[in-house]
Parts: C-alpha cells; sequence; structure tokens
C-alpha cells in the first residue's frame, strides 16, 4: 500500500507541474500578462476597468492581454514592488507611496508625477463620513467628531493611504477654523483621535469594522468606499455626511518602468493607464463613485458628487513634506496621538 | 499525540474494568458534560456555521463561487503546494527524529532546538525573513528577478514559507515516541545481521506508522490553513499567488461574503476528509 500511496503521490505532483507549466507557455505566446498592483478600495473600479481594456486593446491590436491584480494597504503594496513583486502598473492610495518606489532599485522615473496628465491622478475622491442610518448622533461636520461620548473609526495614517487624507482633511479644516494656530490645531486634532475607538491598519477593515461588526458613531471614509459601502451592505443602514470642507484625494498611477522593459509591457502598460483619462475609462471610474478629471461628466453626476471647498496635498507643500511633518516618526500624529 | 495511539488499548481497558473509576457520578457528569459543551460551542457550532454560511444563496451559488476561475486556482495552488512540502517535511522529520533518537552526537540538543523553531517563531516573522534574503532588496539583490526565477512573490517563495512554518510537525510527533521506544529493536535487528535500511524499514518504521501518520496529517493541516507566513511572501496576485486562506480573506473584503465562506467550507471538508482516512487506515489495519 505504501509503494502505491508513493507513486500516486509522485505522479499528481507531476502532472500538476506539468499542467502548470504548459499553460503558462501557452500563455506567454498568445496573451500578455500585466500586474496591476493597487491599494484597497479600488477592486471594483479594476474588475470594471480590465474587462474593458481587454476588449479594447484586443479589437485595436488582436493581442489577448490578462491583466492580474494585487489589492493591499497602500504602503504595503508599495513595499512588495520594492522588494520584488513585479507589478507592470502601480495604481496606489497617494502620490508618497510611488515616491517610495521611484526611490529605490531605480524602479521608475523620479519625475513619474508629470508622465500623464493631472499629476498623474486620472480620477480623484474626497473624504467624508458615514454615519448610521438617521444620523443618530447628529454629525455635520468635523467639530461634532471632537464632541465626547463620540466614537470615531478611521485607519491609521502610519500604514493606511486613506488614512492620511484622512488625517490632512481633518488638520486642514482646523487649519482654516483657528487661523492656522498649531497649538489650537493639534488640540482639535487630539480631542478627535482621542475619540477613535478602533484604529485599523487599513481603509477597507475600517469599513468592516464599522459595517459588519458594528462599532463606531462615524466613519471617515474615502467617498467611493461609503457609497460601496452603502450598495453592497444597504441604504437603509447608513448614510453619506459631506462636511462643510474636505480634501482633495488624488490616487495617482504609474508605469513601473524598469518591470515593464524586462518584460516587454512597456507599451501595453502605458496605453492601460492612458485609457483612465479616456471618456469611456471616466466614466467607468464615475460609475464606481470616483470623481472623473473630465468636467462634463463631473457635472453630469454633479448629484453624486457634491461640490465643495477643497484643500489639496499642495497645500502642505507636498507629499515629501507632508509625510515628514506629519506621518514620520515624532511627526504630528505621533504628537497627538501619544500624549493622549 | 501519544494518546492517540495509545486509544484503542484504552478502550479495551475501559470495557474490561469500568469499576475501577472511583469518582462520584456527579463530578463525571458535570466534567463530560463541561468537555461536551466546551466542543460543541468551540468547534461544531462554528463549523456549522460555516456550512449554513456557505450554502445562504442557495448551492448554485456555491457551486459558482469554488469553481470560479480565482477561486479554483487558489485551490490549485494550495493542494500543489501541500504535495510538494508534505513529504518533503516528512522525509525530513523521520531523519531528524532518526538521528535524534537512535544516536547520541555532539550538536544533538541543538537540533531540537532548531526543529522548535519555527513554533517559537511568529509565522509573519518567517515570511518577512524570506522577503530578506529573497526580494530584490534582500542577500541576492536583484538576481532572482534578472533571471526569471523569482523567489518570493512566487510559488518558490509561497513553497518556501510553508516548509518553513511546518518543518517541527511530523519530528515533534515522532521523537517523543521513538525516545520511548529506545533502541532496542533496532540492536537486535542490527545485531541479527540486517543493514541500516533493512532495520529502518523492517523494524522501525512499522513501530512508528501511527505517530508518522498523525505527523503527516497535522502538517498537511497547517501547510494547507497557513495564512501569516504565505500571506507576507505571497504579493496576493489573484488567480496566481493566493492560495485558499489568503483567497477566503480577499472575497471576506470584498463583501462578497457568501463565497467566502463557501471556500472556507471547502478546506473545513479537506480537514474532516483528512481525518476520516486517518480513521479508516487506523481501523482497517486493526482488523488485519
Amino acid at each position: 500500500m505504501k509503494k502505491r500511496t508513493i507513486t500516486a503521490l509522485a505522479l499528481s505532483v507531476s502532472l500538476l507541474l506539468t499542467g502548470c507549466s504548459t499553460s503558462d507557455s501557452k500563455s506567454h505566446a498568445e496573451t500578455i500578462n500585466l500586474l496591476n498592483v493597487s491599494y484597497d478600495p479600488t477592486r471594483e473600479l479594476y474588475d470594471d476597468v480590465n474587462q474593458v481594456f481587454s476588449k479594447k486593446w484586443k479589437e485595436e491590436t488582436g493581442q489577448t492581454v490578462k491583466i492580474q491584480q494585487s489589492h493591499g494597504g497602500s504602503g504595503k503594496q508599495g513595499r512588495a514592488v520594492i522588494d520584488g513583486l513585479p507589478a507592470d502598473v502601480v495604481t496606489l492610495a497617494l502620490a508618497y507611496d510611488i515616491d517610495e518606489v521611484a526611490n529605490n532599485r531605480e524602479l521608475l522615473n523620479k519625475d513619474w508625477e508629470n508622465e500623464f496628465a493631472d499629476h498623474s491622478s486620472p480620477y480623484t475622491s474626497t473624504i467624508v463620513f458615514l454615519v448610521r442610518k438617521g444620523n443618530p448622533k447628529q454629525i455635520k461636520d468635523w467639530d461634532d467628531l471632537t464632541k465626547q461620548g463620540i466614537s470615531v473609526i478611521t485607519p491609521n495614517p502610519k500604514t493606511s493611504g486613506g488614512a492620511r487624507w484622512n488625517y490632512l482633511a481633518a488638520w486642514g479644516y482646523a487649519s482654516k477654523k483657528y487661523a492656522r494656530d498649531e497649538t489650537k490645531i493639534k488640540q482639535f486634532m487630539k480631542d478627535l483621535y482621542g475619540n477613535v475607538q478602533v484604529l485599523d491598519s487599513g481603509a477597507r477593515g475600517s469599513t468592516t469594522t464599522f459595517t459588519e461588526r458594528g462599532i463606531g458613531d462615524v466613519l471617515i471614509s474615502w467617498e467611493n468606499e461609503a457609497y460601496l459601502s452603502l450598495d453592497e451592505l444597504g441604504k437603509d443602514q447608513y448614510e453619506i455626511v459631506t462636511p462643510s470642507m474636505s480634501i482633495l484625494a488624488e490616487p495617482p498611477v504609474a508605469v513601473v518602468d524598469k518591470n515593464a522593459k524586462h518584460k516587454g509591457t512597456e507599451k501595453v502598460a502605458k496605453a492601460y493607464l492612458q485609457f483612465l483619462y479616456t471618456k469611456q475609462g471616466q466614466e467607468i471610474a464615475a460609475n464606481n463613485y470616483y470623481r472623473p478629471r473630465d468636467t462634463e461628466l463631473l457635472k453630469k453626476y454633479a448629484n453624486k458628487f457634491p461640490n465643495i471647498p477643497m484643500i489639496t496635498i499642495r497645500d502642505f507643500g507636498n507629499w515629501q513634506k507632508a509625510q515628514k511633518q506629519h506621518f514620520s516618526d515624532g511627526g504630528t500624529f505621533d504628537q497627538i496621538y501619544s500624549t493622549k | 499525540m501519544v494518546l492517540s495511539i495509545d486509544q484503542t488499548d484504552d478502550k479495551k481497558k475501559s470495557k474490561a474494568a469500568p469499576t475501577v473509576l472511583k469518582e462520584p457520578k456527579a463530578v463525571r457528569i458535570t466534567l463530560t458534560t463541561i468537555s461536551i459543551a466546551f466542543l460543541f460551542i468551540f468547534l461544531v457550532m462554528p463549523l456549522a456555521v460555516i456550512f449554513i454560511s456557505a450554502l445562504r444563496k442557495g448551492f448554485d451559488v456555491y457551486v459558482t463561487s469554488i469553481t470560479e476561475a480565482d477561486a479554483w486556482s487558489a485551490i490549485k495552488l494550495t493542494l500543489l503546494v501541500a504535495v510538494i512540502a508534505v513529504p518533503l517535511n516528512t522525509l525530513f522529520g523521520i531523519l531528524a527524529a532518526w538521528c535524534i533518537t537512535k544516536f547520541k552526537f555532539k550538536g544533538r540538543n541543538l537540533l531540537i532546538t532548531l526543529i522548535d523553531l519555527p513554533f517559537a517563531v511568529s509565522p509573519v516573522i518567517a515570511g518577512l525573513v524570506f522577503i530578506l534574503v529573497f526580494g530584490a532588496q534582500g542577500l541576492f539583490g536583484e538576481w532572482f528577478l534578472i533571471h526569471n526565477f523569482p523567489i518570493v512573490f512566487a510559488l518558490p517563495g509561497i513553497l518556501l514559507a510553508s516548509l518553513f512554518v511546518t518543518v517541527p510537525f511530523v519530528a515533534r510527533e515522532l521523537i517523543p515516541l521513538m525516545q520511548s521506544q529506545g533502541t532496542q529493536e533496532e540492536e537486535a535487528s542490527v545485531s541479527l545481521g540486517a543493514n541500516g535500511f533493512q532495520t529502518f524499514w523492517h523494524v522501525t518504521l512499522p513501530n512508528i506508522k501511527w505517530g508518522l501518520l498523525y505527523g503527516i496529517i497535522l502538517c498537511n493541516a497547517r501547510v494547507m490553513g497557513e495564512f501569516g507566513a504565505v500571506s507576507v511572501v505571497s504579493g496576493h496576485v489573484r488567480g496566481l499567488t493566493n492560495t485558499m486562506p489568503l483567497h477566503i480573506e480577499v472575497l471576506y473584503n470584498e463583501y462578497q461574503f457568501t463565497a467566502a465562506f463557501a471556500v472556507a467550507s471547502l478546506m473545513s471538508l479537506l480537514a474532516i476528509l483528512t481525518i476520516i482516512i486517518k480513521n479508516i487506515i487506523e481501523w482497517k489495519t486493526s482488523h488485519h
């Protein structure tokens, strides 16, 4: 019996191995594999984009392109690309994470932000609040998040891209309210983050905490993620509150030149990202609740995307400066969070 | 672990001599109730929940969730990793246990400690170690990438991580067993003229087969179920480097709760199946 098991095992191993290798060699000949390393909330967006783009590329060039997806926290994904994940394109939550990729192993041009239009961010979003239906705690604006007895859910800015946008949006509001008085701003942020009950490591984790586990009165969230929660988990359970002021979140995209060159996918990788700027691509973005750059489409979907005053990352200088001032060790986040 | 081997003996004993039990009836009933309640709450109920949630949207949804391309590739990858990692660790476990229990040599204790290391180290650290060694900024730099043989974020990395976390299972199962059996039988065999391999095949192996089988089953379960270490080295590329546990997480995070539980139920079925196979083999051998 033992011998038979061993032969059976050996057979199944060889079968599996040959099965894999033949399918691999076949796909090399006929299809191009493109790996898009992205952050958490874009799963649904790129599901749609990939389908339409593959079809379009096939029609235009006759080549079959198969786009593979990897999702996770933005910083973690950038790290994986640096460590050797062979991404052809990166579509991350913020420019800082792509800067990090550019700073290592010469993976891409340091001037990547000017490769595509609009600082290489084909779609934008903003930061809004998701509250329980009927808004029982009457949360209207950033001030309400600092009140006693309010339980806030937001991810950790140290690990999550979305969380950094959340933090900067709150900072921007306080900065305007207190006329740039840093002591008062910090007190405001301290009160706000003092109310945070669960600090998850990623945006999707926070959403699950708020919705599935039912913790917290308000979730600070990407606008697109908030809309998605309504769709997936019920409009009868939550509602979106848009604050009086927020931040223009610009998730950037880039071709990872070194990997694309090595795999010979530069052309299709570039076309893939350019597709995001086309009418078709912009429409898909809008349907997935990302704010399109296209002004016509933005008007068309104005009821979905309320026009509110927004600061941008350039109000903080740039991501390198914002990162250093707020999120590096000893930055303002450490100051307000550790001394609470 | 040794318990399971003596199980059959225990049953015979308890049937033969129930009067030996002197504990008051109340104590026996309370203890039994507590253990059954415990098993029910921590084992039966969660298992039932998995299957109920998996079938909540009907059998069709269940079937599509596990035959869908990404799920199917995750299943194949998990089985492939198990088929490679389990035999390798079985071989290593037998060799290590054989060395440690039948011979005395310098560094024997060091070897025992090393085998235990993966139990002590967090799986996340185990994964990170491979990133530090084989990652593009690791010891070997981009050498593997340039030569189109990626280690991390590909099958070899997932294999290495799985091997690392499951090294102790077979060896740890065999060492106490072989220690308690001593070396007399082997000495007798050798003195009667058998060579090393004959001694191992005809004397040692039959003695340890149940412990070995138990170790293999534990090892297999862990290989298929490993999340932490594999998560670090996988890169999470769908349809390519996601194993079943990683795929379950992906589905759960995509609000596809039913599909997540469907794949989870498949993993539970695999686990239940291994236990049944173990029992069948045990039963068959005891009847021959």
